[in-house]
């Protein structure tokens, strides 16, 4: 489905997952580099790092999939 | 309730970064633009309050299941989970997946061909204005007290859980859902639902993952439970044979007759707040398949919802107690569950991405209850009592006012609640009062050519009244409640699903009974909204992988299986 002339609303999803899973990364490996103080349960798993690499790749693929540019030849 | 703020001020649960925030005002700036780029979109009646019907049936589906999906229901049956172990999963499971099916296979032909605009409007066109007017008027004014209660209910969640001023979460939340809903209508709300729908499993699914790597995946998470607690918490139905010998004190005959029968088939076919999600799919197919697609994720909401309390069950090192027990003890209620997992597991980011679910959660809910508000409002109350002859642009216009005046009622009810907190209580009491006897009227309309307007208005109205009756009677006298229940050891849960097991039966015998003795309506003014008097369009064009029925017996197979592997 798409809104107003050409933009999905799988692509809206695109950016919030990629916008929150760059953020979500990039305090992972910051966390990864100056481990805190008192750390989460399980903090040895890292998993701002992997859940954001996660959400991150999922928000470029819908980005790629539903760019309104793309939609908008199809 | 002074007391209560001044204790969470100064006992936050979690503290969030820089990281955490941004991602949260990131999101209040998406769903804003969102309603600001469908502004466009939404100029005609149609557009407006049925989304101009052209939702395909993922989206349909996703915003029908995320419509239901609020914080409130995340965080409370998380904390049920914790309270009564996996019983809690029958609300998700029985008490959802044979309704949604029900709804896509059997009703939602009659309200498609029909072309209605909502539930009410199906009622006026079966059994005229008397049935329409009961059940418009205490849903509008019953859904926009929930959404205040629930409102309220966030804000003093963000109070406890970040320390956030209670004023402002209350006004920057409703404003926002007010200005998308407004200006976009219920595309708007239904596009924001798609959305937090995607952020409520990106924020949530990471407490069960990590949470069963701590337990030592579901072997040791009994294990560790059965220590904890008691062995019955990690079963489905083996301790359903009597009251006694489960946390919950039901029987099997509440939770498939009052649950699954009657509860959940009322508020997932009749509950407009849901029902208009599917009402705006692009044709019939996708209407029937919207339900199937949103109860095969519904299946799933158990992983993050019921497993987190179990795991806060078997890893938390602290007991969670009831609200006003943590109140005077300072410790975490059973609600807390949720952001407990959440402290407990989630670093930078990661929490504030969780924040952001559980704030979409309550978003969602709330755009859904104001959206289906302005619709029944301004067609089923205004357009019918108040002004019959106005232009569509009139009543788009009254959309958009009633939007911001829905959202200014449910402000209004949230600061009455913090004030007079039993008001609660009896909202939510009062919404129950209507749900189950309408799945009754409805069906009985649906499905019997001889049911007259008379019976569905008499039922309708016998049906509310006994559940009325019922409350009343436990609230003055609650050793009735051995008597509504079928059982001595019947605890509060039990009352509500054996109410609304008897109004609903009330209901039908009254329906049957006065249709008997008065007049039904001619054929020719049933077709479209009765089974054997309206033609439904065959399948045959399409392959079997895109038939419904294929897909609900798909569903129907794994939440089967489902009820066998957690026995």
């Amino acid at each position: 489905m798409k809104a107003g002339g050409s933009i999905s609303i799988w692509f809206f999803i695109g950016v919030s997952l990629l916008f929150n899973g760059v953020l979500i990364l990039a305090a992972g490996i910051y966390q990864y580099l100056q481990p805190p103080e008192a750390p989460t349960v399980l903090f040895n798993l890292h998993a701002g790092i992997w859940w954001g690499a996660i959400l991150a790749i999922l928000g470029v693929i819908y980005c790629i999939l539903y760019c309104p540019s793309r939609m908008k030849t199809q | 309730m002074t007391a209560l703020l001044a204790f969470a001020s100064n006992n936050r649960l979690v503290h969030l970064s820089t990281v955490d925030l941004a991602i949260i005002v990131f999101y209040f700036l998406l769903v804003l633009a969102i309603g600001f780029y469908l502004k466009e979109r939404a100029n005609t009646g149609e557009d407006f309050f049925m989304a101009g019907r052209e939702m395909t049936a993922w989206i349909a589906g996703l915003s029908f299941l995320s419509a239901n999906l609020g914080s409130l229901e995340l965080m409370g049956w998380a904390g049920s989970a914790y309270q009564y172990g996996i019983l809690a999963a029958h609300w998700y499971w029985v008490g959802a997946i044979p309704a949604m099916l029900f709804l896509a296979l059997v009703m939602m032909p009659f309200y498609y061909i029909s072309k209605t605009h909502s539930v009410p409007g199906y009622l006026k066109l079966r059994f005229g204005e008397s049935s329409r007017a009961l059940s418009s008027i205490s849903f509008a004014f019953m859904t926009v007290l929930m959404s205040g209660i629930n409102m309220y209910s966030m804000a003093l969640v963000l109070k406890i859980v970040l320390g956030w001023n209670i004023n402002l979460s209350i006004w920057v939340s409703a404003g926002t859902v007010a200005i998308y809903v407004a200006l976009g209508g219920l595309r708007s709300a239904i596009f924001n639902e798609v959305l937090q729908f995607v952020l409520i499993w990106a924020g949530a699914l990471l407490i069960p993952i990590l949470g069963l790597i701590e337990a030592g995946g579901w072997s040791g998470l009994k294990a560790r439970i059965t220590t904890n607690a008691s062995a019955e918490y990690v079963h489905l139905w083996s301790t359903l044979g009597s009251a006694k010998d489960n946390p919950m004190g039901i029987q099997w005959i509440g939770i498939v007759f009052g649950l699954g029968a009657v509860i959940s088939m009322g508020y997932w076919t009749t509950d407009f707040l849901v029902v208009q999600r599917v009402l705006t799919s692009k044709d019939m197919r996708a209407a029937k398949m919207a339900p199937i697609i949103g109860a095969a994720f519904k299946m799933f909401v158990p992983f993050i919802v019921i497993l987190p309390g179990l795991l806060a069950l078997a890893v938390l090192p602290i007991k969670l107690m009831p609200e006003a027990q943590a109140i005077a003890t300072g410790g975490h209620s059973y609600n807390e569950v949720l952001p407990l997992m959440l402290a407990r597991y989630c670093g930078p980011g990661l929490l504030g991405l969780g924040i952001t679910a559980l704030i979409a959660g309550f978003m969602s809910g709330m755009a859904g209850n104001v959206s289906a508000f302005t619709t029944v409002w301004t067609y089923d109350i205004y357009r019918a009592f108040i002004k019959k002859d106005g232009s569509d642009h009139h009543y788009v216009n009254m959309g958009r006012w009633c939007t911001v005046l829905g959202v200014a009622i449910s402000i209004g009810t949230a600061y009455l609640v913090m004030d007079f907190k039993s008001i609660m209580d009896y909202v939510q009491a009062l919404f129950s009062f209507f749900i189950a006897p309408l799945f009754a009227t409805v069906i009985i309309g649906m499905l019997w050519k001889r049911a007259s307007p008379a019976g569905g208005f008499w039922g309708l109205l016998a049906g509310t009244a006994s559940s009325v009756a019922m409350w009343a009677w436990v609230k003055v006298d609650p050793s009735a409640l051995r008597y509504i229940a079928l059982s001595p050891y019947a605890k509060d849960m039990a009352e509500n699903m054996y109410r609304a097991l008897w109004s609903c039966i009330i209901c039908a015998l009254v329906t049957i009974v006065v249709s008997l003795l008065t007049k039904p309506k001619p054929e020719s003014e049933l077709k479209g909204l009765v089974y054997g008097a309206t033609e439904i369009p065959p399948e045959s064009y399409v392959t079997v992988l895109h038939r419904p029925w294929f897909w609900a017996t798909v569903v129907g197979v794994v939440f089967i299986a489902l009820q066998i592997a957690y026995w």
